[in-house]
């Protein structure tokens, strides 16, 4: 199987259950390599579906002060590029068989190689890309190499992205496409936006990928509510806090058990996804 | 054309035809951002080329650069230094003159302007370094009656305080990032992350040619007025030589004053255009800002919304820069001049902090100005391209600003005088 097919497969089985796929995002590295290795490892036996893996970079111009903070201090330990994949080899090699997103800026893919990046990425078992730095316009050469190696390319959708950016936008995406909740960069906040149903409405017009919606999402009342509307769940900043921690495997595991997905959330969404014939 | 040579050669590339409509140079350049931003980008770059041809605007801010910013600023005839080095004959043009004492308010009226006739937004973030950004848009701000937020690096905030205050005397707000390398890099990803979240009531006021499509191309626009007004000067000969200059000399931190001057000199084959870097503690020991000088971390990258030279490391991983002048303290360099170069239109060059002093002193006492630390990178290569000049040549170098804010720097190195 392809990345984007085992992509596709995660959601089409979430789908199934009447659930939206639960996404957690970690910063790889942090707060070490050992507890990186261990937070996913655990959220795996915890409820997850998929995982956003944050390879840092020295300039996380998309994200608040939380993943900030926690990208900065895998880099000063000297997380590389590729102790990033040797991580995912590690986790695939432990077993853990959800699919991964690495979700990193463009420039270090850019020095690894794009090519060389897309192949070794593959090799190592991740099965999709997001790069919040890089929109279609600019993404021909990595459009390119995943194509043909089967790697997804996710690409994001923000609430001022016009209908016809979306449209735009999802006939480059494959895999899932990632909404961002807020106009904002990343970060757990206090409330969902009033007009996400909206947003999630429009970009549904536009295209049958599954929609994971992502950004400031970081209780379980708000991921049961992203729940109703998206395919999947993403949560980043809270997760991260909580591998933070002084218990910070306990915390993540309570977490990943805390119903987003599992366990059918009162008035499970409806499941719009169509699978591409 | 008057005197001196006519418009000789016919430029190989047509210049003005740069970026294309994706925003590239070549293979520089383009439009690297958020998705969140796409969509005011696509809206900023409307107005923008809109704007161009709208003559109410052009001639309005035409109005306001002469009687608020105090243009047209004037060309000097360097003639002490001129004697000092036995040639070639010296012309600087006055950045330093303009209302706040830099170029950048060429660029931060142009944008704000822009902003407040032609967009539905009410409020500007910007970021500075030198703090002449800054004081330039809380200016232009104070000015034309807009909220204005600027994001300036502790660091730099240290070393530039007369500019917090005059900023913050303004009515600015000023916000001090305490990330990264708390310089002008920070400076920028944080006044990019505040665009992200406010973009729909908010303008990002970028102080230099750098960032996504339209911003390298608009700021070169708006900079060119140094060009055009030089160009004019230069073959005036009640004030100028009368002819064309033979080299034209400026300061690249992102690259903006030295685009605006640039720019009207591409299509004069005959006159040679050099950027000075700044060379920090030297090239060797890696505590620089030399984009172009450095081979083993000067390499094409991504930064900041614009693919060009960047200083980072085999990872990819943004370098931390060092110049004593915070305006040029910067990982990377306006896509244009990455082409221009490659073109070979342009060459570059860098000074170190040593010699950026050395031009200080030597412009404070050869001809009465007192540069900013950025300008006298431009006037400290003086010393090395006027022995390969002849007498008779012209050579004219941009003074980007004055140097008042930067006396306390100046004072802990020279020292007693
Ligand atoms: C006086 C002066 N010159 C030059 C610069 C460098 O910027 P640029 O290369 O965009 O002209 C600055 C930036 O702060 C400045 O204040």
């Amino acid at each position: 199987m392809t990345g984007v097919e085992r992509i596709e497969a995660t959601f089409r089985q979430a789908a199934a259950a009447n659930r939206a796929a639960f996404m957690p995002y970690h910063a790889m590295g942090y707060p070490n390599r050992a507890a990186t290795i261990e937070v996913i490892r655990t959220l795996s036996e915890n409820g997850a579906d998929l995982f956003e893996i944050g390879i840092p970079h020295s300039d996380p111009l998309a994200d608040g002060p939380t993943i900030q903070t926690a990208t900065y201090l895998a880099l000063t330990q000297g997380t590389t590029v590729k102790d990033c994949l040797a991580m995912v080899r590690e986790l695939r090699a432990a077993g853990v068989t959800q699919p991964f997103c690495a979700m990193t800026y463009y420039n270090p893919l850019f020095a690894y190689g794009v090519d060389r990046f897309v192949a070794d990425a593959v090799a190592a078992g991740i099965d999709g890309l997001i790069v919040p730095d890089l929109p279609p316009e600019e993404a021909e050469q990595l459009e390119s190499a995943c194509r043909k190696a089967g790697l997804a390319t996710i690409y994001l959708l923000a609430p001022t992205s016009t209908d016809e950016r979306i449209r735009f936008v999802a006939s480059h995406a494959t895999g899932f496409i990632y909404l961002v909740s807020v106009t904002g960069i990343t970060g757990a906040r206090t409330d969902l936006p009033p007009d996400l149903a909206a947003f999630v409405g429009r970009v549904r017009k536009a295209t049958n990928l599954p929609l994971a919606v992502g950004f400031g999402i970081g209780t379980g009342a708000q991921a049961r509510a992203v729940a109703q509307i998206a395919d999947g769940v993403i949560v980043g900043s809270a997760l991260v806090k909580a591998a933070g921690s002084p218990d910070g495997i306990s915390a993540v595991a309570a977490l990943g058990k805390e119903p987003p997905p599992p366990g059918a959330a009162p008035g499970h969404h409806p499941v719009r996804w169509c699978p591409p014939p | 054309m008057t005197a001196g040579q006519s418009k000789a050669v016919t430029a190989k590339v047509n210049y003005a035809a740069y970026p294309d409509e994706a925003g590239h140079f070549g293979p520089y350049g383009g439009k690297f951002v958020p998705e969140t931003l796409m969509p005011a980008l696509e809206e900023l770059e409307e107005v923008y080329l809109k704007s161009k041809l709208d003559k109410e605007f052009q001639a309005e801010l035409e109005y306001l650069l002469r009687t608020f910013v105090g243009r047209p600023t004037p060309i000097t005839y360097a003639e002490r230094l001129t004697e000092h080095f036995g040639g070639p004959r010296i012309y600087i043009k006055r950045e330093d003159l303009a209302h706040t004492g830099a170029h950048k308010i060429n660029n931060a009226l142009g944008q704000a302007l822009l902003m407040k006739r032609k967009m539905k937004k009410t409020r500007i973030v910007a970021e500075t370094g030198a703090g002449q950004h800054g004081v330039a848009t809380a200016t232009v701000a104070a000015k034309l009656g807009i909220e204005c937020v600027v994001y300036m690096g502790t660091v730099d905030m240290a070393r530039q305080q007369p500019n917090v205050y005059r900023m913050k005397l303004l009515g600015t707000e000023m916000r001090g990032v305490e990330s990264g390398s708390k310089t002008l890099k920070d400076a920028i990803n944080e006044a990019i992350r505040d665009w992200v979240t406010n973009v729909r009531n908010t303008h990002y006021l970028l102080g230099s040619a750098l960032g996504p499509h339209p911003y390298p191309a608009m700021v070169r626009d708006f900079q060119s007025v140094i060009g055009r007004e030089s160009l004019r000067q230069m073959l005036d000969p009640s004030i100028g030589p009368g002819r064309l200059p033979d080299a034209v000399v400026a300061c690249v931190g992102g690259g903006s004053n030295a685009i605006g001057m640039f720019h009207p000199f591409l299509e004069y084959e005959t006159v040679r255009l050099i950027g000075v870097e700044a060379g920090g503690r030297g090239i060797t020991g890696g505590e620089h800002a030399a984009r172009f000088a450095d081979p083993k971390m000067g390499r094409l990258g991504v930064l900041q919304g614009t693919k060009s030279y960047v200083l980072q490391d085999d990872d990819g991983q943004i370098a931390l820069t060092h110049s004593i002048s915070a305006g040029l303290d910067y990982a990377s360099i306006g896509p244009e001049h990455a082409w221009l170069r490659d073109q070979g239109r342009t060459e570059y060059t860098y000074a170190t902090d040593e010699e950026a002093l050395e031009g200080v002193r030597l412009l404070s006492q050869y001809e009465g100005i007192i540069p900013a630390l950025e300008s006298a990178h431009a006037v400290a290569h003086l010393v090395k391209l006027a022995p390969q000049m002849g007498r008779d040549q012209i050579l004219l170098v941009n003074l980007s600003g004055r140097g008042d804010k930067d006396l306390a720097t100046i004072m802990k190195e020279l020292g007693e005088l």
